[in-house]
């Protein structure tokens, strides 16, 4: 189970890096989602797999015992996703205005902040 | 817990029993003010009448708890809290020792200052945009990253300031900043992530999400644990957000975009939570793997530092110099955390005190200077000596500061660090950090000759000055007002450079309690306990992640 989640999540980074290597905004954007749900995957991984025994300690016993399902990485995870969520619509927004004002969503040619024609500073008075 | 309800439970292994001590809640004292505040701000988002006077009063608040939470911190050691009365490690744990309360003492003066500066700079629109909601918020995470004793509790608080500071970089909508917001959303969303993953892979590694916990359990692990490649990462991620060579490039395609004050803000605060997150992951927790990054780090520390001033140098838009000089001084603090020396982090912490309070004031008082003369660019800068001699003095002053030149307070932690860097048998680190000093004091003393003491702008014959007459001069109440605040760091400046002696204690006591976490560990985990009988105590299984408290969630999720 491991093994084939760790294939599915290479394959996640695998495809997320390539799309946020595109200099257009859009496909960084599908990056970042894809890359989101990679770590989330690896996180819940990292926190051993295991099937149907739901993370409540027995009657009679005072910890768990290590056979149940591990609660702490489903809170990590839950508290990545409302993160990566938020800022994915952040993101989005950004970009949306980013094109309408810029005209372009290509980031190479997003030079409003550091213009590509500028001259050198002075060198005397 | 089990247990039939009617049976009591022995909550003494896993609870807190006790009430913490009064002062012990100084630990909380700074988020919870500044999520208060910054509640109270956002319900009056439409009144911008009280906004910046609430604000400055919750940051002057925020001062005080932070003095209070240093001496605390002086006299009695390390103080901990931990959420929900769960004991250690499986908690969320605030923890803070000196440097935790040294740095939210700095940022929270640095923030308070930025606040007056901002009741003049920031007009009734952008008021209404949020901009003192922003800025306390943005407060709430700083100070939650500096206090916080819980590796994911960071990532949280990261995301806090993260967030705020983007609804600061975009406040106005210009398409500049619009333009610089993009790489800087991006490429910090980025190295968050990679801090995520980091974390998810040394949680998988030592089951534990407490500081003090994998500081003792790292220490542990057997040889042949990828521990050096969780390292790395937690190095590529936190030399992202600190803004080390190469990744540096979002910071000066963003930083002169928004209003000054905003800039000020994030030039003093936003990287040096970066380094004091290397500070802590690297130094703290895994100090065997940085032994193994040294070299490679100092090489990025040197390159760091140069290719910053070398950027500075080739900018005429003096905004845009600054950002580059922020990304300069951050190499002089990578240096420090390459040696890992007491005296090379001792100069680190002390280099973050001073560059945190002269970068803010220097563009507080580049916002001055394009208020006075109407211009940000080198070429069309001049003849400001005549219309304000005083911030011609305050500039220089800070000119000194940040070249490292003595008496001010740039010049003890590049002596110290230059000495540390000779101790430690690296002399063209030192070397590096003198040369840096030299081109910095070309690149802010070209500032301050063409735009104060030359008589004009570009073209204007030696010995005449031309006076700025298509400018109208700022309002004496509105100079008044602005050069407060930058007159308030600037003492600050110079005190540091003067009586340098309970600065450079502090700064020892932090590299200290960093290189020798005893403390730290101890007060967290408490006195007696050693990781084996915590481990049999709790019924934790060490070899794999255990099952901790959904404690975690909570927090992660209020935040």
């Amino acid at each position: 189970m491991e093994v084939a989640l760790a294939a599915l999540i290479g394959i996640f980074f695998v495809t997320a890096v390539y799309l946020m290597l595109s200099p257009h905004v859009i496909r960084i954007l599908l990056g970042v989602a894809v890359l989101g749900n990679a770590v989330n995957l690896l996180i819940f991984t990292s926190g051993r797999l295991t099937r149907e025994v739901p993370p409540i300690v027995p009657d009679g016993m005072i910890v768990a015992d290590p056979s149940i399902a591990n609660p702490l990485p489903q809170a990590l995870v839950l508290t990545a996703i409302v993160i990566s969520f938020s800022f994915f619509a952040f993101l989005l927004t950004l970009a949306y205005r980013a094109f309408q004002e810029l005209g372009t969503d290509d980031t190479d040619t997003m030079r409003i902040a550091e213009p590509a024609d500028e001259a050198a500073p002075p060198t005397g008075y | 817990m089990a247990g039939k309800p009617t049976e009591p439970v022995d909550l003494t292994g896993a609870m807190v029993t006790d009430v913490p001590a009064l002062a012990d809640w100084l630990v909380v004292a700074p988020v919870v003010i500044c999520l208060l505040g910054g509640a109270f701000l956002l319900a009056q988002r439409k009144n911008t009448a009280i906004q910046g006077r609430t604000a400055v009063g919750v940051l002057a608040l925020l001062v005080v708890a932070a003095v209070g939470l240093l001496s605390h911190v002086l006299n009695s050691g390390p103080i901990v809290m931990t959420m929900g009365r769960w004991l250690p490690p499986f908690g969320i744990t605030f923890a803070v020792d000196i440097l935790g309360a040294v740095m939210v003492l700095v940022a929270a003066i640095v923030s308070f200052f930025c606040g007056l500066y901002a009741l003049t700079e920031i007009d009734t629109q952008h008021r209404r945009y949020g901009f003192f909601p922003f800025l306390v918020l943005l407060m709430a995470g700083v100070c939650g990253a500096f206090l916080t004793g819980d590796i994911f509790n960071l990532y949280v608080w990261f995301e806090v300031l993260l967030i705020a500071s983007f609804g600061l970089l975009i406040l106005g909508n210009e398409k500049a900043q619009l333009d610089g917001a993009v790489k800087y959303a991006f490429l910090n969303l980025i190295a968050t992530t990679l801090f995520l993953i980091a974390t998810a892979y040394l949680y998988g590694l030592v089951g534990t999400l407490n500081m003090a916990d994998i500081a003792v359990r790292v220490a542990e692990l057997p040889d042949g644990a990828p521990i050096n490649t969780i390292a790395a990462l937690y190095l590529l991620a936190f030399a992202m957000k600190a803004a080390a060579f190469p990744v540096f490039s979002w910071l000066p395609a963003a930083y002169h975009t928004p209003r000054i004050v905003v800039s000020a803000v994030f030039a003093g605060l936003l990287t040096k939570v970066g380094v004091y997150a290397l500070l802590r992951t690297l130094v703290m927790l895994m100090p065997a793997s940085l032994a193994v990054f040294t070299d490679i780090l100092a090489w990025i520390a040197g390159a760091t530092m140069l290719l910053g001033v070398l950027g500075a140098l080739a900018q005429s838009d003096i905004r845009r110099t600054m950002g580059y000089l922020v990304v300069s001084g951050i190499g002089s603090m990578l240096a420090g955390i390459a040696l890992a020396s007491d005296l090379g982090l001792m100069g680190a912490i002390m280099y973050a005190v001073h560059s945190m309070i002269v970068m803010t004031a220097l563009y507080m008082t580049c916002g001055l200077m394009i208020h006075q003369a109407g211009s940000h660019d080198l070429r069309r800068l001049g003849g400001l000596y005549a219309r304000d001699p005083f911030l011609s003095a305050i500039f220089l002053i800070l000119a000194f500061a940040i070249a490292g030149l003595p008496p001010f307070s740039g010049f003890w932690p590049k002596l110290t660090l230059i000495q540390a860097s000779l101790a430690g048998g690296n002399g063209w680190l030192a070397g590096a950090i003198l040369v840096t000093g030299f081109l910095t004091t070309i690149a802010v003393g070209r500032i301050w000759i063409m735009s104060f003491w030359r008589g004009g702008p570009v073209g204007t014959p030696d010995g005449e000055s031309i006076a700025i007459t298509d400018m109208p001069m700022t309002d004496p109440a509105d100079r008044r007002d602005m050069l407060f605040p930058i007159i308030g760091l600037t003492i600050l400046v110079i005190a540091l450079g003067f009586l340098p002696r309970p600065y450079l204690n502090i700064a020892a006591g932090g590299a200290g309690g960093l290189l020798y976490s005893d403390a730290y560990v101890e007060s967290v985990l408490g006195k007696d306990s050693t990781e084996a009988d915590i481990g049999e105590e709790i019924g934790t299984d060490a070899d794999g992640p255990d099952a901790n408290s959904t404690e975690e969630s909570q927090s992660g999720d209020g935040s």
